[in-house]
């Protein structure tokens, strides 16, 4: 299925300084793959070292989040848009903290 | 280099110290070109870690998204984000590290027993594995002229 997948600004380096690619995928994770694929240096900020998506990478499928959805066995239609959308987070180095 | 006028500077100084002992956060908008960075507006946010505000900060996918609908409205870029940290340095963590996206300027500023002491930016490496520090440089002149993107 033909579908675009909505580039957030700090991964634009990455994607030479596109803000959407085109690409034809069944589900999300296929999409993802693509991607990632053709543009390689997108994989070590969308996944961490255990192939699993980073907790603050948030993939929208049209306005809903996969998570609710089938995640990355969610399945496209013609015309859908991912969209990748930050989550920020941080915070300090302190001994007594938890995580 | 990231250019700040000291009113805004000064903002982000005492969202830290009205927030202390808890981090806060926010959103800078301005403009990235040739002759590096600008703040010109900054958007203060709500933490969302209400379980522990105390060392760590969240920003919404929906509060990330809308402060990039304000900087496109403004003409501006959403250029990076800020936060506080109540007395320790103004230097990231690893767990910043662990959750930074690449490109945008961190702003971190040390609050200590409630007074807001140094401000550094600093910007993700393309390997993940530290972050490179960018100057700030704080526009003091009184009126300075607003850019724009």
């Amino acid at each position: 299925m033909p579908i675009k997948v909505m580039i957030p600004t700090p991964l634009r380096a990455y994607t030479g300084k596109k803000d959407s690619v085109e690409l034809q995928a069944r589900t999300v994770g296929e999409a993802l793959a693509a991607l990632t694929s053709e543009f390689s240096e997108l994989r070590k900020h969308l996944y961490a070292e255990d192939g699993r998506l980073r907790s603050f990478v948030n993939v929208y499928l049209n306005d809903e989040d996969i998570r609710y959805l089938q995640k990355d066995k969610t399945a496209l239609s013609d015309g859908d848009t991912i969209s990748i959308v930050p989550s920020i987070a941080g915070g300090m180095q302190c001994t007594w903290c938890e995580r | 280099m990231l250019r700040i006028r000291e009113e805004l500077s000064e903002r982000i100084r005492q969202h830290g110290a009205k927030t202390y002992p808890h981090e806060c956060c926010g959103a800078l908008l301005g403009s990235d070109g040739n002759g590096g960075r600008e703040v010109v507006e900054v958007v203060s946010l709500e933490n969302q870690r209400s379980d522990s505000p105390r060392n760590r900060y969240s920003i919404t996918p929906d509060d990330a998204r809308e402060a990039e609908v304000a900087a496109r409205r403004a003409g501006l870029d959403l250029i990076g984000w800020y936060h506080s940290h109540p007395d320790a340095p103004a230097r990231p963590s690893d767990y910043d590290r662990e959750h930074a996206w690449p490109w945008y300027s961190y702003v971190i500023v040390s609050v200590q027993e409630r007074v807001p002491r140094e401000m550094n930016s600093w910007r993700l490496a393309d390997d993940r594995s530290h972050y490179d520090a960018e100057e700030i440089v704080i526009d003091t002149r009184a009126n300075s002229a607003k850019s724009s993107a």
